[in-house]
């Protein structure tokens, strides 16, 4: 079956999305983030969609349901690498994904992930 | 106005939103539409196709590229034959869902383009027609 590769990097999960992906591919790469998270513990979740053309309200409900389960679980998610145009569109589109830490690119998506750490209990820094 | 170049798609599954994603993005290059504005014509052919899917049961959806005098342009027209959508105004509102989804297809795709028309009747299915002009 056709899934998206979730890398792990320490405490983090690494996503990179490479396809234009159809609705079941999207609840794939949810239900296996969320089954990773779980398993291995991880502290901070990181998605680069730098390579999508477009996130439509379906690819945006997806980010939006990792963000918060992956909260659930104790872990933060930032997505990273937007492009201007997607931007744009989804702002239009009436989608502002609360709830979802966004990043320009994976450096600072990795430094927001690391700053966590550097809260006074360690713990998830709102 | 003159309608240049046409062809139509079947709408079975959401792979072919897939495909009629990649299908409108290469026909708004071809109008020469700017990143922006091919972006959106995109994004609202996705939610769209995937209205027709997932609540009309399956559609077609017909790519026409428009000549206005100095204006080019592109018109997508969704159909269905589905159970229809018995209140179009409430449908077209953000937030109104029976998918479980956002509840932003109708409407999101409506501000993403410059014309926006749509005819639904229950039990005779949708057509949805939206055009981008360069």
């Amino acid at each position: 079956m056709e899934r998206i590769p979730i890398l792990k990097m320490g405490d983090n999960l690494l996503v990179s999305i490479q396809v234009d992906m159809h609705d079941r591919l999207a609840m794939t790469l949810q239900d296996d983030l969320t089954a990773r998270i779980a398993e291995t513990r991880a502290r901070g979740v990181l998605i680069d969609i730098s390579a999508l053309e477009i996130v439509d309200s379906f690819i945006g409900r997806m980010l939006g349901n990792i963000a918060a389960m992956a909260r659930v679980l104790d872990a933060r998610t930032v997505v990273v690498g937007m492009r201007p145009a997607v931007a744009i569109t989804l702002v239009e589109l009436g989608l502002s994904l609360p709830g979802v830490r966004t990043a320009l690119n994976v450096e600072k998506g990795m430094e927001l992930i690391g700053s966590r750490a550097a809260g006074p209990d360690g713990r998830h820094q709102a | 106005m003159a309608v240049i170049k046409h062809e139509s798609r079947t709408l079975r599954d959401t792979e072919d939103v897939v495909r009629v994603r990649q299908a409108v993005r290469e026909w708004a290059i071809a109008c020469g539409f700017s990143l922006v504005d091919q972006t959106k014509i995109v994004t609202a052919a996705s939610e769209l196709a995937r209205n027709a899917v997932l609540h009309g049961g399956g559609g077609t959806v017909r790519l026409e590229a428009l000549n206005d005098g100095a204006r080019r342009g592109l018109r997508l027209v969704f159909e269905d034959q589905g159970p229809g959508i018995p209140d179009v105004t409430q449908a077209l509102r953000d937030g109104y869902t029976t998918g479980g989804g956002l509840g932003l297809g109708l409407g999101g795709a409506r501000r993403l383009v410059n014309q926006f028309d749509i005819d639904s009747r229950p039990g005779t299915g949708t057509r949805v027609v939206i055009t981008r002009w360069k």
